[in-house]
């Protein structure tokens, strides 16, 4: 800021000397968080939703917290800098708050029960926290037992459908008519099948993810360059090492086009898989609270899940980026 | 330079013999022959160069050679025993370096040895190909961060590390710049004499096979026929003003059909 305040000619200005530079965009900020604290704290909601307190409590720290980064953020050196960037979203967050906490529980204006204020999803985390837990980690077994079958099993098919043509001749028309068929549309069928409704969504949202998986390695694995099949073949590879150490890295990129695209089935798979059958999970959460009309119960629960595949698919881009090392572009 | 000879002393020079080799594709219908009752000779430790017009069918000899692909007619023969199927005692660089760009230079370098377990005896000979090729300081590097000619170093490096009997080269040089192509010629040069495998040059550049060859035979446009042999008995290293190589540059020009140069 004004410590830069050097004109053309060399002499620097006098303030820069005096006044400790400020993060303007921190202080604005740090204005709505605490403006929102005083609002959900000081006006009485139009029907109690509970947990006013605690946000208030929690947008006024943060108001705090983003008052003293305003005056401090310059002599944080990097993490400051890190922390600036977020500086618009910051505030863009402050008015949010501010705007929805009005707009719902101290005018009425967005009615009850449809919407809820910031303070009524923090209430149901509050109040069923133990129950909300139990849900997540129903959803993420059930999850993570479909989703890892599915890639481990799509995987080792595609690579045998890009790989032999016999398997290819055979399997290929089969995938390629089923493929498109949404997995929900095997519901029916599968929960009749499957010993339990467990095994049945296990099922799905294997297929869900297994399915893109296969594709998408069978056609890495059939678009290798043949040159480098001829040159391991040369240097003694038999087939077992043209396979896994050559077909397979070749073909990684398209891999992980079909984990990403299995990964954002495997997720809406999964939420109606246990709509439908399951006794637990965030899905079965969802459909339970929206029958007794407990919105906001619902929203809070999309907001765990919102957090929770972005996470997911954060750690699936980490994998990416470790495995495929390199592809990246440029010089050492 | 005499590292991969010296410490090992498993390089042992083939002979590689070519017997009424006839051979031809058949793509979309069309009969291709490519190569019409080739006869050659190679004597263990020769460098022999192939030289012929673009796409003679050159290149597809070394594949047969390097037993990629089985010969329509005839049979190709490695110390007396047939050709049927690749092994590293014939290895085959192509004119691209054809690395594997998912590994380091070190491990693209390892490929061979790993393919066939060899890696935990013989780990030493990476280092040892690295340094032959000038490149310890890039054997973590990728592919992608090598230029041209130092991918095809790791490529030479890749082969070398083998102890190839038989060298197979495919224009390894085609799409490199003129300097580095020249220094290149120099090191093949050089490895050859100090590792004294065979070696089977396919080129279309008559000084490189007058540079580097003891024999140059020179093919006809397809489907590829012996045209000529020339051998070459100047010593290393050679000098493309020489009286004598300026004659038979002009001599192997004329029997390609290229004149008044």
């Amino acid at each position: 800021m004004s410590d830069l305040a050097q004109t053309a000619d060399g002499r620097v200005t006098a303030t820069s000397v005096t006044s400790p530079p400020i993060w303007y965009q921190g202080l604005v900020a740090s204005v709505f968080w605490l403006l929102t604290a005083a609002v959900t704290w000081g006006l009485p909601d139009v029907i109690p939703w509970g947990s006013a307190g605690l946000f208030a409590a929690i947008t006024a720290a943060g108001g705090i917290a983003l008052l003293t980064l305003g005056l401090t953020r310059y002599r944080l050196g990097g993490l400051g800098d890190r922390i600036a960037v977020w500086g618009p979203w910051l505030i863009a967050l402050g008015v949010w708050f501010l705007l929805w906490e009005f707009t719902t529980a101290k005018t009425g204006w967005l009615p009850k029960p449809f919407f809820s204020p910031p303070h009524g999803l923090l209430q149901v985390y509050v109040a069923d926290w133990s129950r909300l837990l139990v849900c997540i980690g129903y959803s993420l077994r059930l999850w993570g037992l479909g989703f890892f079958s599915g890639i481990s099993l799509g995987f080792v098919i595609g690579v045998a459908l890009g790989w032999s043509h016999r398997f290819n001749y055979w399997g290929m028309p089969i995938l390629k008519l089923i493929g498109p068929v949404p997995a929900t549309a095997w519901i029916p069928a599968t929960f009749f099948f499957f010993p339990t409704t467990f095994h049945a969504s296990i099922f799905l949202v294997a297929l869900s993810c297994g399915i893109p998986v296969a594709i998408q390695t069978a056609a890495g694995v059939s678009q290798v360059n043949r040159a480098y099949y001829d040159v391991a073949r040369t240097l003694g590879a038999n087939e077992r090492f043209l396979v896994l150490k050559v077909a397979v890295p070749a073909s990684l990129n398209h891999v992980f086009v079909g984990l990403f695209m299995g990964l954002y089935y495997s997720f809406a798979v999964l939420v109606v898989a246990e709509m439908l059958g399951a006794k637990y999970g965030l899905g079965w959460y969802i459909a339970f609270q929206s029958a007794y009309s407990a919105y906001a119960n619902v929203y809070a629960t999309i907001v765990i899940m919102a957090v929770l595949c972005s996470g997911i698919v954060k750690l699936l881009f980490v994998a990416r980026d470790r495995l495929l090392l390199w592809q990246e572009r440029g010089l050492i | 330079m005499s590292v991969l000879a010296a410490t090992d002393g498993t390089t042992r020079a083939l002979s590689l013999d070519i017997r009424s080799v006839s051979h031809h594709y058949d793509i979309a219908g069309t009969r291709f022959d490519v190569l019409d009752d080739i006869s050659l000779s190679v004597a263990p430790g020769e460098f022999v160069a192939l030289l012929g017009p673009s796409g003679c069918g050159k290149s597809t000899l070394l594949r047969l050679a390097a037993g990629l692909e089985a010969p329509r007619r005839g049979v190709l023969l490695e110390d007396g025993d047939q050709i049927v199927t690749p092994d590293p005692s014939r290895l085959l660089v192509f004119q691209d370096p054809t690395l594997f760009p998912w590994r380091t230079v070190r491990k693209n370098i390892a490929t061979g040895l790993e393919a066939r377990g060899l890696l935990p005896q013989k780990a030493h000979r990476i280092d040892e190909a690295l340094s032959l090729v000038r490149l310890e300081d890039f054997a973590d590097a990728y592919p992608r961060q090598l230029s041209g000619g130092m991918a095809q170093r790791v490529a030479l490096a890749r082969a070398l590390v083998n102890d190839p009997g038989l060298l197979l080269l495919d224009e390894p040089f085609g799409k490199l710049d003129s300097l580095t192509r020249l220094s290149l010629q120099n090191e093949l040069l050089k490895l050859w004499q100090t590792t004294g495998f065979t070696a089977l040059l396919v080129t279309h550049d008559v000084e490189e096979a007058l540079l580097l060859a003891n024999r140059v035979v020179v093919l006809s446009d397809r489907p590829a026929r012996i045209l000529a042999e020339f051998n070459i008995v100047a010593d290393y290293p050679r000098h493309r003003d020489d009286p004598d190589f300026i004659r038979l540059r002009r001599e192997i020009l004329h029997e390609l059909g290229v004149q008044n140069v």
